[in-house]
């Protein structure tokens, strides 16, 4: 780790690139962005910017179910909650007796309720107000390491099934004539969108997380023409917001979330009035 | 389970380099036995029994709601059901297993999404990771495919900018890719101008002449289904009729399905 701090401070030469906190939440935001720009691609293809949102909102139960049974370290507490969560949200879903938007809305609200009783007991909710907004200066070593697997993971993941998740939420029925399991698609790539947002709540801030997963790839989508240009300029957009996030939070003294989702969402803006003329 | 669907797939792959176009021998049978569909204590359809043969169109007609698609995802093995499909090589006797192709009725694909029709096509019949870069070979491929249905200009276009005819033929194309025993198509001809269904009659000609296949075919368009069909049933739950169309045309539940007189295709 101190070789990688020495050479950042070798290759950047501003003042803050001084402090190790500084350099621990730029390698945060280069390892964590393009899983952002990645995921988002699908998430906004296969309609799940809800569900993304209803897991975000997840967090809170998750610790408070930790702090019920006893769990110290909330990264646990919050993973394993989301993961119940979200495979639960889909088997109720494919039941299909309520519609999507519905089901999500009530299972969340409800989780959400339940965290937030559990939490407030005694008047101690300000202890966990800093998860609404996150804060990315307090991420720890441990915490990269974390990250870093889940990259690997996730790299592997997507170049194995990206085109069958993709087929799955084209047509599954046509899915399942090219003996496609939708199931294990849908259930797995919900699995890692529970715990790429649970690993990044704690600096991302559980009130923007959705936005910057859907930001990028939304922006993307406006200029992008197939699959290649798409998964590449959300990747660029995810990435550039972040680094500029960070360092303008850093200037002016505001939080690094939310600087980062403006960003994103300027940028989503010009890309809208840059689209292809014909979808005007 | 991961497995055994990444064996399947590497099949495909393999197989979407085969030229299978003999035209049909009819000694391919599939019969399909006693399918019922349960919904909590509804049935939805039951006791639906059928066997065709390969070079041979069979049609469902029914008014809405009879169970046309629900039959048609019980034979995809999409729902759960009772009864069983079997596939013979008349050839050797041999039960083998059956290859189904399917044609849907829409795709989930909205407007502004940068999705080519490459793109759209590899992510069904190859592993070649579509986000990543273009496979030339597979690209040829599709190509290929694409101009059995005069659809290979469309290519490089974004698959929501299609019309339905044009998107329709994608379909196909991707249905057929790689060849299969039983072509499933749902109401094919909905949402098609009058140049697109010429076009499309058309095709399933091409495909009933030169590929060794069955087709099921859901339509309300009586037209289509007089010139191509070989054997069309009418289904309300079960299985009212069955017989070529001048026989169900004249049976009593058509009258009384469709009120005597055909409403489209006239």
């Amino acid at each position: 780790m101190d070789t990688l701090y020495e050479i950042m401070e070798k290759l950047l030469p501003v003042s803050w690139v001084e402090y190790n906190f500084m350099k621990n939440a730029l390698l945060a935001i280069i390892i964590i962005t393009p899983l952002f720009g990645i995921l988002g691609t699908l998430v906004i293809n296969n309609r799940m910017a809800f569900f993304s949102d209803a897991l975000g909102h997840s967090a809170l139960t998750g610790i408070a179910a930790g702090t019920l049974f006893g769990i110290s370290d909330i990264n646990i507490s919050m993973i394993l909650y989301a993961v119940l969560f979200a495979l639960l949200l889909n088997y109720i879903n494919r039941r299909k007796t309520l519609s999507t938007d519905t089901v999500i809305s009530v299972f969340s609200s409800f989780s959400m309720a339940i965290g937030l009783m559990i939490l407030s007991r005694g008047g101690n909710f300000s202890r966990y107000s800093s998860l609404l907004v996150g804060d990315i200066l307090s991420i720890t070593t441990g915490e990269i390491g974390l990250l870093c697997i889940i990259f690997v993971i996730t790299i592997l993941y997507w170049f194995r099934c990206f085109n069958r998740l993709n087929s799955v939420g084209v047509n599954a029925s046509l899915a399942r004539s090219k003996n496609i399991n939708s199931r294990l698609m849908e259930d797995s790539f919900s699995i890692l969108i529970a715990i790429i947002v649970m690993l990044s709540i704690k600096w991302v801030g559980i009130l923007i997380i959705n936005a910057l997963l859907i930001l990028p790839a939304a922006a993307g989508r406006n200029i992008a023409s197939n699959m290649r240009e798409y998964h590449l300029f959300s990747v660029l957009i995810a990435v550039f917001s972040g680094i500029s996030g960070l360092i303008l939070s850093y200037y002016l003294g505001t939080a690094t979330g939310p600087t980062v989702v403006i960003i994103a969402s300027i940028i989503f803006f010009i890309t809208f009035f840059l689209r292809p003329s014909k979808d005007k | 389970m991961l497995h055994k669907e990444d064996k399947d797939q590497k099949n495909n792959t393999k197989d979407i380099y085969d030229h299978n176009n003999d035209s049909a021998c009819g000694l391919h049978c599939i019969k399909i036995n006693n399918i019922t569909v349960r919904a909590e204590e509804q049935t939805i359809i039951e006791n639906i029994n059928l066997h065709i043969h390969c070079g041979k169109v069979t049609a469902i007609i029914g008014r809405n709601g009879a169970g046309k698609t629900t039959l048609i995802r019980a034979i995809l093995g999409e729902i759960k059901h009772s009864g069983g499909i079997e596939f013979m090589d008349l050839k050797d006797k041999t039960m083998k297993d059956l290859r189904i192709g399917y044609v849907p009725q829409y795709v989930n694909i909205e407007k502004n999404t940068p999705m080519s029709v490459y793109d759209l096509f590899a992510g069904y019949v190859s592993n070649a990771p579509i986000f990543f870069k273009k496979n030339k070979k597979v690209y040829e491929k599709v190509k290929e495919q694409l101009a059995i249905f005069e659809a290979q200009d469309l290519i490089d276009k974004r698959a929501c900018d299609l019309s339905g005819g044009e998107l329709q033929r994608v379909l196909l194309a991707i249905a057929i890719t790689p060849v299969p025993n039983l072509l499933l198509l749902d109401e094919p001809v909905s949402g098609i101008d009058r140049n697109g269904m010429d076009l499309f009659y058309k095709n399933i000609q091409t495909l009933k002449e030169n590929y060794d296949l069955a087709m099921i075919v859901i339509s309300h368009d009586f037209e289509f289904v007089r010139k191509y069909a070989d054997h069309v049933i009418l289904l309300d739950k079960t299985i009212l009729k069955e017989g070529s169309f001048e026989e169900i045309r004249q049976c009593d539940d058509f009258k009384k399905v469709f009120g005597g007189e055909e409403r489209q295709g006239y």
